[in-house]
């Protein structure tokens, strides 16, 4: 048998030595640029010969000035706000459908998931045409029933709300998965015991089964609220944030700032902001979820 | 059952059904588009005659043989390099706890939040100073340390008994042989969800390779279509959605048929 001096000092060792490829590359593009994102945000952009000087919190302060910036930052809010509970809504609606016995259940399944197979850029090219103005099947419906066309993505009151039906479409069939397997973990017997006390089927859904699923639908909110501040692929394929930034959203916005406009600290400035609220919701689901419940 | 208790179960089927066609109905739609004449994309008409000429215009229109296999290029490289490294590196960290072990663990975990593409600046730069611009390389080199894959598979490890370790210890085996010959093959399912989930994930990814790549020889298929729906084309949207449908193709094929199994992995996986 080995000193056992020497084993631990081999297992210090040999355990960085195994993680040691991961952490180059953790460290390459995830630590150290979160790190110089936040201090550049303290710099001025360099352009030309003007080097890059100190400047403290003025990018902060033009972005407290930067109707955009508010724009970016108030859609992103009711974006996560309005798509989040309508989604796992709508995705608790259809797991509770398709798990009971039901004509079609195969069918349903697959056309409630397909959504989420798709790539979100041939979905939104799909979608696209679905909202066409003179002959996309939304406007040929809305004619049929007597309304006039509705230029879906391209005035300012519609076309958030475009994007983000987009959103709820491809994201629900995806939650509903996570609801259909709390959904089987649910004891039969609970449901036997309501049913011997003729419970309505409201109760049982507010008794028993929205109980039963709340983990689930904590671990589904917060992960989905997370994704909601990082939504940028539609938007990029279907409004370019138009018309007039009424459908910006904040990584969006710091794509068209730092490739487009060129501008590196505001970009920073702008991923500074986002970093710390995706912070705060990392730091909540830390606070909030029993993680031993889902990740076993 | 009851006459009242009858027409309720037909109700919420109806509804059901009325709800599920609703909700196939944008891709029901570009299916119909992309499967007709242009002519008929707007105008339905059940004897219209089906063509698989959208699929063959779009084909020609742009490099899609080549977007194709960046992609395939891309997922699989990436899924490879991701169960080397993350399998390495969850390995230390579910066995042993060495000097700085738990804190380790705790940055690998930043990385769910702080993900590559909220950092899309400094690793734009990043790569410019490593000089791999418009290369697959650097694409996917981000996404490579993994903290989810790292994640999850810790978890595996930890609840693989540590008697089989030993055992294969006492028998001489190294540190490497013991994961390749006990760890691996106990964690088989998992690797199976993960690799399906990464190469889900990669296959769809977007918005990282569109800044990175810019030429067609690097262009994964997410790119390839955003490029070719938005400059490419006039509006001939029967040839976009049949575009659009191949790009999906080989993923939604690959689900019809491995269902079950794709649908345990997303479960499994937790998170994409």
């Amino acid at each position: 048998m080995q000193p056992r001096r020497d084993s631990r000092l081999n297992i210090h060792v040999q355990g960085w030595l195994l993680a040691l490829p991961a952490v180059v590359l953790l460290a390459t593009f995830t630590h150290i640029p979160a790190v110089v994102t936040v201090i550049d945000s303290f710099y001025s952009t360099p352009r030309g010969v003007r080097r890059s000087v100190f400047i403290g919190f003025d990018q902060y302060q033009a972005m407290l000035a930067d109707p955009i910036f508010w724009k970016a930052f108030e859609n992103n809010l009711l974006y996560a706000l309005i798509t989040v509970p309508l989604a796992i809504g709508i995705a608790l609606g259809m797991a509770l459908r398709v798990n009971g016995r039901i004509k079609g259940r195969a069918a349903l399944r697959l056309a409630f998931f397909t959504p989420t197979i798709l790539p979100m850029v041939a979905a939104a090219n799909i979608w696209l045409f679905f909202y066409t103005n003179d002959y996309g099947l939304l406007n040929q419906i809305i004619r049929a029933f007597g309304f006039a066309n509705v230029n879906w993505l391209g005035s300012n009151a519609t076309a958030l709300w475009s994007l983000m039906a987009v959103t709820i479409w491809k994201e629900a069939g995806f939650f509903m998965i996570f609801f259909l397997a709390a959904l089987q973990q649910v004891p039969p017997d609970l449901y036997e015991a309501a049913r011997m006390e003729n419970a309505g089927a409201w109760t049982v859904f507010r008794r028993i089964t929205w109980p039963l699923v709340m983990p689930t639908t904590l671990f589904v909110a917060i992960n989905a609220l997370i994704n909601a501040f990082r939504i940028v692929d539609q938007v990029i394929a279907m409004t370019g944030g138009g018309p007039n930034n009424a459908s910006t959203l904040l990584l969006f916005y710091i794509y068209q700032v730092a490739f487009s406009f060129w501008d590196s600290s505001y970009a920073a400035a702008l991923s500074t902001v986002l970093l710390l609220l995706l912070g705060t919701i990392a730091l909540a689901q830390f606070y909030l979820l029993d993680r031993k419940v889902h990740y076993r | 059952m009851t006459h009242a208790s009858k027409t309720r179960t037909v109700l919420i089927t109806a509804a059901a059904w009325v709800f599920g066609l609703s909700w196939a109905l944008p891709v029901v739609y570009s299916l119909w588009a992309a499967f007709h004449q242009s002519a008929y994309a707007t105008h339905f008409d059940i004897a219209a005659p089906l063509t698989l000429d959208n699929f063959v215009h779009a084909w020609h229109a742009a490099p899609f043989p080549r977007y194709f296999a960046n992609t395939i290029f891309l997922v699989l490289g990436i899924m490879a390099a991701q169960f080397v490294i993350c399998t390495l590196a969850a390995f230390g960290l579910a066995r042993w706890k060495f000097f700085g072990s738990d804190i380790l663990f705790g940055l690998v975990l930043v990385q769910l939040m702080a993900t590559p593409d909220v950092l899309i600046l400094e690793n734009y730069k990043t790569l410019q100073k490593l000089g791999l611009i418009d290369t697959l390389t650097g694409v996917g080199l981000p996404y490579v340390a993994s903290a989810f894959g790292i994640f999850l598979l810790r978890q595996t490890f930890k609840s693989i008994p540590k008697e089989l370790d030993d055992a294969a210890r006492m028998e001489g085996a190294s540190t490497l042989q013991t994961i390749w010959r006990v760890y691996l093959p106990l964690a088989r399912p998992i690797y199976v969800a993960y690799g399906l989930v990464s190469v889900s994930y990669h296959w769809n990814n977007f918005l990282w390779p569109l800044i990175v790549t810019n030429s067609v020889e690097t262009r994964p298929l997410t790119v390839g279509l955003q490029v070719f729906a938005s400059v490419d084309q006039g509006i001939d949207w029967s040839v976009i959605c049949a575009a659009a449908l191949m790009t999906s193709g080989p993923l939604m094929i690959a689900f019809l048929i491995f269902q079950r199994a794709f649908i345990q992995s997303f479960l499994r996986a937790g998170i994409r």
